[in-house]
């Protein structure tokens, strides 16, 4: 069986003044469908890298892959118009904040629709179902009030929640999910995810899921990817997370404070201990 | 001694009540927590503690002295506020030297290199920073920055506004390390609010658990490692921040 997205030497390139800069450094990886979690800190290039899936790197940023396949589509020899239609169509993507990612001027039911009349041939009455149905989904009591309210109105979790129903509501293939809850509450991130992870499994879908937070992808992934510095520096089963070896995840592991702390001082990433930047 | 005294405090923004009837003891050397999800009030008390929301009633109290309801040159010393964005704390055209700088200039301090030199000492930047502006520091940078200034009047107690959340991990880890070290070294008392249950366990002695505007429960940390909570909402909360695969891991 073929992966739904192959990718090989996948190269990001920013110019600046001191010439150009890779922020992403030929990484290699297929995905299923399963879910797959990259991590690493900021900078890392993990987000350039969900975005150059979907070909959304502007000018003068520019992406080079020997392979690309997205379902045997090689994606960086699609045209634009042709992007679009696998765009939210194929592979969708749930970004950080609801607060800037939904139309502030649109009722929440209005973008919904605008999702499905785009990619779909469905009538008024039809689309209306769906996106009750999809809503409901997402576990939004009183759905056919909440298509009336206009973005302000939803709390942080409903927004990342209407954010996501309209990402799986055109029944993608591939979800890139980048960092869908770290602006919520701990409490709602939990929810939020559990949702995510019901919708991927009940459709068979593939997830990309990026974040910062390891505890968070080792519980929601299937398998991890590491990144530092645009490099991937160690795959691994989201299981065996705990026997890492690369130093650089050993020192996150070791970084972050855990429930049960017992340490006085928390041991801190020494960087040259693994020659990164 | 009791650093941080409220009684009966109930504080509203315009004609919303946003916190209840709320009274808290904070003793001095002592680090205590607020958690509790958006909109619970946890920062707005901390806002009112500093001065910055002057709408509130009942009584405040600060290293024994009762505080008014506006910014006074007494209180500004003895407390301090850290905000948790620090690209956004820090004014970006004023150098690292002029922010640390400045309350001494409006307190009258003398020998004000010596001082802001002793503090970047104490917050573990170089000295190299002195004269730096906050684009050209990281984020770790510039909350050490942050940190630097709510110290240069000596406050004894500082309030902390999620100080690490817009952090990665690593970063985090240097700065909860410095918190912890100062606190010893000068005998601070923090008073902190946060989403993070394990930063609580790390750096705090005792947390308040916080829903619309009330506290539901206190607990100190040892109950809140064993996650032995009372009520159904602080016990829903350490769930949604436990069950991680990583707690019942040792270090390798």
């Amino acid at each position: 069986m073929t992966p739904l997205l192959s990718i090989e030497n996948l190269r990001v390139t920013f110019p600046t003044a001191k010439g150009p800069v890779d922020v992403v450094k030929g990484i290699s990886f297929d995905l299923g469908r399963e879910r797959l979690g990259i991590v690493g800190e900021s900078g890392s290039g993990k987000s350039m890298t969900g975005r150059a899936i979907l070909r959304l790197i502007r000018p003068p940023g520019k992406v080079t892959a020997d392979r690309m396949d997205f379902a045997g589509l090689p994606l960086l020899r699609q045209s634009e118009r042709e992007m679009r239609a696998i765009r939210g169509a194929r592979i969708s993507m749930v970004m950080q904040d609801p607060k800037f990612s939904l139309n502030p001027v649109m009722t929440v039911g209005a973008q919904m629709a605008e999702a499905l009349r785009v990619h779909t041939k469905l009538n008024r009455a039809e689309v209306a179902a769906r996106i009750l149905t999809m809503l409901d989904a997402v576990r939004i009591n009183d759905p056919e009030r909440v298509v009336k309210l206009y973005p302000h109105e939803v709390s942080g979790g409903m927004g990342q929640r209407i954010m996501i129903a309209m990402m799986l509501i055109p029944e993608p293939d591939l979800l890139i999910a980048d960092e869908p809850t770290s602006a919520l509450d701990v409490s709602v991130q939990a929810q939020v995810l559990d949702i995510i992870d019901e919708q991927i499994r009940s459709k068979g879908m593939g997830l990309l899921l990026i974040s910062h937070d390891l505890n968070l992808v080792s519980r929601y992934c299937d398998r991890i990817m590491v990144m530092s510095a645009g490099e991937v520096v160690e795959t691994c089963a989201a299981r065996d997370l705990a026997q890492a070896r690369h130093p650089y995840t050993q020192g996150l592991l070791a970084a972050m404070p855990r429930l049960g702390e017992t340490r006085s001082t928390l041991p801190v990433l020494d960087r040259a201990d693994w020659a990164g930047t | 001694m009791i650093a941080i005294s409220l009684n009966d405090v109930s504080i509203s923004y315009g004609e919303t009540k946003i916190v209840h009837n709320f009274t808290l003891d904070v003793a001095q050397g002592e680090s205590f927590a607020l958690v509790g999800e958006s909109g619970s009030g946890k920062t707005t008390v901390l806002r009112a503690i500093a001065g910055l929301t002057p709408s509130w009633t009942g009584e405040i109290t600060l290293l024994g002295k009762k505080r008014g309801h506006s910014i006074d040159s007494h209180s500004v010393r003895d407390c301090q506020m850290v905000f948790q964005d620090p690209y956004g704390s820090l004014h970006p055209r004023m150098t690292v030297d002029a922010v640390l700088t400045e309350p001494l200039v409006i307190h009258g301090i003398k020998d004000r290199p010596a001082r802001v030199e002793a503090m970047l000492h104490a917050v573990g930047l170089d000295t190299r920073f002195r004269f730096r502006f906050p684009h050209q520091l990281s984020g770790g940078q510039r909350q050490r920055v942050a940190i630097a200034r709510a110290l240069m009047l000596d406050a004894k107690v500082l309030l902390l506004d999620e100080p690490t959340s817009a952090l990665d991990v690593s970063i985090q880890a240097e700065i909860l390390n410095l918190l912890k070290r100062l606190q010893k070294e000068q005998g601070l008392t923090y008073l902190m609010v946060t989403h993070n249950m394990p930063v609580v366990s790390f750096l705090c002695d005792r947390l308040a658990v916080m829903q619309h505007g009330r506290i539901v429960e206190v607990a100190d940390v040892t109950q809140l490692q064993d996650g032995d909570f009372k009520t159904p909402y602080a016990r829903e909360l350490y769930a949604a921040s436990g069950g991680a695969p990583f707690e019942a891991r040792q270090t390798p």
